[in-house]
């Protein structure tokens, strides 16, 4: 039982990150309609960027964070305002084509300026773990859930009460009519590509700073692939569910089904629950439901 | 005094031509109609007025300014509102929500403090939702139904709270394509009446696309016609519905003799 109580939380607390990171998606795809198959990397690059500036420059953990959102609002600014801007009209598959090239292309940048090896962060959070009677979770999880919870928390306001998060829904809801009540449909595309970049490396440092940092940290950006297809690919709720039940689902298959099965069914469990979640709701828990117009 | 001005509008997809130098005036306070048979380019004369498609000639101008290369924001922004064909309300928000989204325009604090609900982005917002609520939602009887989700509404309601948020922001001119379509003849009574009371209490300009004659005749102004991309005539309704072009296009040539195309509802 303590066991089961104990995987239950570290899963929760894991799950937290998770959703984080889905909103990096979800953001994305909200407004834009387009699937970004690059927010694996832009964890990567935010996790880097955040290195450097604490070893590198020797700045505290707190002004890092705030430099680490500044750039990842740039690089989505100009991966939206450079390269997406021009693919408007395209056929998805060639976006969805365009965005796993940018993947490949700030993997091979990350390898040449950082190289290839892992790195550890400095320690920013206090070394003790947290304790609550018999359930022990490590510190760099713990506060890396609560910013995370702290982070969505701070986008679902954004887009729930803010003028610009309002423009934002109207634009994912009906571009045309977005336009003509004057809203600016290209601006609001560049600032939901800033804010998901901003999620997506924000992850990445809380992930990096559990796991360590290397070029290759961009492919816990597949699994966070169950977590937004679970919730449903334009929904914030949705990202926030999806990555609890993944979280949990991932560290109980660790837990229990790893020493019968010699390792390996913790990376496997979410997209068995996956597919079983979308072979009865095909839109994800909480997703719109489309209904296509010919 | 002519509040939209289109000269020479060529418009083409490819090696189609949908629109061929289509010239017009629409004068203040004017209600002007657009009609053609299916296919005739109505609806991509708005959406070349409202910026959504660039012509390869020609130019708009509002209010004698040249608005050709301007997005359809900016010409939101100017003044220029919009309601559509099929409905582009947000469903799953209430009726108030979508018709605040019209006061968009006119909500003017910077990125950083709008950012947040409070200051002095909620007074104006505060400001702002007094004066849409007794303007529009008076205006168009919506009182009753405005906490409701758009979703839930019946499909005559459902243009009206369009054409509410549409006039949430204070258009100077409003293009509507097809404000009747598919309405009831009490709905159709019903919204005709707030055409013709916009016009007269809010100084609002209308440009409308339409296929129901009997509306067009009895609230238009002018009517301009098109058949293939072209214009055929343009003129008071009368004139209009007796015009032997208008009506070769409409009825095809062996019924012309019998003249009137009043009674048909295309």
């Amino acid at each position: 039982m303590d066991i089961f109580l104990q995987l239950l939380v570290s899963g929760f607390a894991v799950g937290g990150v998770y959703a984080l990171i889905a909103l990096g998606f979800v953001l994305i795809y909200k407004a834009t309609s387009i699937i970004n198959f690059a927010t694996g990397e832009f964890m990567m690059i935010g996790a880097f960027i955040f290195y450097s500036i604490m070893v590198y420059a020797g700045i505290h953990a707190v002004p890092a964070f705030i430099g680490v959102m500044a750039c990842a609002a740039l690089l989505g600014f100009l991966v939206e305002r450079l390269i997406l801007r021009r693919m408007l009209g395209q056929p998805t598959i060639s976006i969805v084509m365009v965005t796993i090239g940018l993947s490949s292309i700030l993997l091979g940048v990350a390898e040449i300026i950082w190289g290839s090896d892992f790195k550890s962060f400095p320690a920013i959070f206090p070394r003790a773990p947290i304790i609550v009677g018999e359930i022990v979770v490590r510190s760099n999880i713990f506060y890396g859930f609560l910013i995370s919870v702290g982070a969505v928390i701070f986008f679902t306001l954004i887009f729930k009460y803010a003028k610009v998060g309002v423009a934002m829904r109207a634009t994912a809801s009906d571009q045309m009519a977005a336009f003509s009540m004057g809203i600016n449909v290209k601006s609001m595309f560049a600032l939901s590509w800033a804010l998901g970049a901003i999620a997506a490396s924000l992850g990445g440092i809380i992930i990096g700073n559990i796991v360590g940092v290397s070029p290759d940290l961009g492919h816990i950006g597949l699994k966070i692939f169950p977590v937004v297809i679970l919730g449903g690919l334009d929904s914030i709720a949705g990202a926030v569910v999806g990555g609890f039940i993944v979280g949990i689902v991932e560290n109980l298959a660790g837990g229990y089904l790893d020493p019968i099965f010699r390792g390996g069914v913790k990376d496997v469990a979410p997209f068995v629950v996956l597919v079983l979640i979308l072979l009865f709701r095909p839109y994800g828990i909480f997703g719109k439901k489309e209904i296509e117009r010919l | 005094m002519d509040i939209l001005k289109v000269s020479n509008l060529t418009l083409s997809f490819g090696g189609l031509r949908v629109l061929e130098d289509i010239s017009f005036e629409v004068n203040q306070g004017e209600i002007f109609s657009i009609i053609g048979p299916n296919g005739a380019g109505k609806t991509s004369i708005l959406n070349s007025i409202s910026g959504f498609y660039h012509p390869d000639k020609g130019r708009t101008f509002l209010e004698g300014n040249d608005i050709t290369r301007l997005t359809p924001d900016r010409r939101a922004a100017l003044g220029m509102g919009r309601t559509f064909q099929n409905i582009a309300l947000y469903r799953g928000m209430s009726v108030l929500d979508n018709i605040k989204l019209g006061a968009h325009v006119h909500l003017k604090t910077g990125l950083m403090s709008a950012l947040w609900y409070w200051g002095g982005a909620h007074r104006e917002e505060m400001a702002l939702r007094r004066k849409v609520e007794e303007e529009v939602i008076d205006f168009l009887e919506i009182e009753a139904i405005r906490n409701l989700p758009v979703g839930s509404l019946a499909y005559g309601l459902q243009k009206r709270v369009e054409l509410a948020r549409a006039l949430a922001m204070r258009p100077k001119i409003l293009l509507m394509d097809e404000p009747v379509a598919g309405m009831n003849a009490e709905a159709t009574e019903d919204m005709a009446r707030f055409i013709l009371d916009i016009r007269e209490e809010r100084d609002v300009t209308i440009v409308l696309i339409e296929h129901d004659m009997k509306v067009i005749m009895d609230i238009s102004d002018r009517v301009l016609v098109l058949n293939f991309g072209q214009k055929l005539t343009e003129g008071k309704p009368e004139e209009v519905q007796t015009h032997p072009e208008v009506i070769k296009a409409y009825l095809g040539e062996r019924k012309a003799r019998n003249g009137h195309i009043s009674a048909v509802a295309c």
